[in-house]
């Protein structure tokens, strides 16, 4: 299978820098912004930013997804040294299975958040921060 | 080679771009949409790092789900940002049903 090599050095600078301007921008629209759907889109966003940033560290230059078929073994035993030669090509699949926990676990998250969101407003009849100041529903 | 390399570095310039409009943007339903824009680039770059199954799940719940619940919880609210922008915007951008 032909598959493309990239330049990494300059790639993966440039995949570290956006995923930490991503973060950047979410936690400035959680931290600063008034309204409160504002803030979960805050929120998501820093979620995006951090799940890129984990895909980039995982990644190896050259490398193949982690996903091992029978093909990949032409015609060579099934032993230890092969299948260990075999996964030393492939990217780390570990934080990938931690980041598609991640995401799924960040989509709860914003349900429920946005869950409260809707009782907040159903009961102040606003979404302003400053203007929720009671502590009772 | 070298177009490999700019088509990355649009798509990473055009992600960050998405990220600071959904952020300034004070119509809530346009920065959802950037939202959802943020999360279909990041689905094709985790294809072009070697994480397919994480591009899948990212397509399906990031793009579609996610923008589907601020959808509904926006229909429930309020589009805009600040009380003040929806009463100059008067009746005709209003996004209340009821």
């Amino acid at each position: 299978m032909d598959q493309v090599k990239f330049d990494i050095s300059l790639i993966e600078y440039g995949f570290f820098i956006s995923a930490i301007l991503v973060i950047m921008i979410g936690l400035y629209g959680a931290m600063v912004k008034k309204s409160l759907i504002k803030i979960v889109i805050g929120l998501s966003i820093l979620e995006s930013g951090v799940n890129l940033l984990l895909i980039t560290i995982a990644y190896v230059q050259g490398g193949t997804a982690p996903i091992f078929s029978p093909g990949l073994l032409k015609d060579m035993p099934l032993t230890v040294e092969n299948i260990k030669a075999l996964g030393a090509g492939m990217v780390d699949p570990v934080p990938q299975a931690l980041v598609l926990t991640a995401i799924v676990i960040g989509f709860g998250v914003t349900a429920v958040a946005l869950a409260l969101v809707i009782r907040l407003y159903r009961h102040h009849h606003t979404l302003v921060i400053d203007e929720i100041k009671n502590l009772k529903w | 080679m070298i177009i490999y390399l700019v088509f990355l570095f649009i798509l990473l310039a055009l992600m960050v771009g998405a990220a600071i409009f959904s952020i300034i943007q004070k119509d809530l339903l346009y920065a959802v949409i950037g939202t959802g824009v943020i999360s279909l680039i990041l689905s094709v770059l985790f294809f072009l790092l070697q994480a397919p199954d994480v591009a899948l799940t990212e397509a399906a719940i990031g793009v579609a789900l996610t923008t589907i619940i601020f959808i509904i919880t926006i229909r429930n609210t309020v589009r805009f940002e600040d009380e003040h922008d929806r009463k100059e915007a008067g009746e005709s951008k209003k996004f209340i049903n009821n």
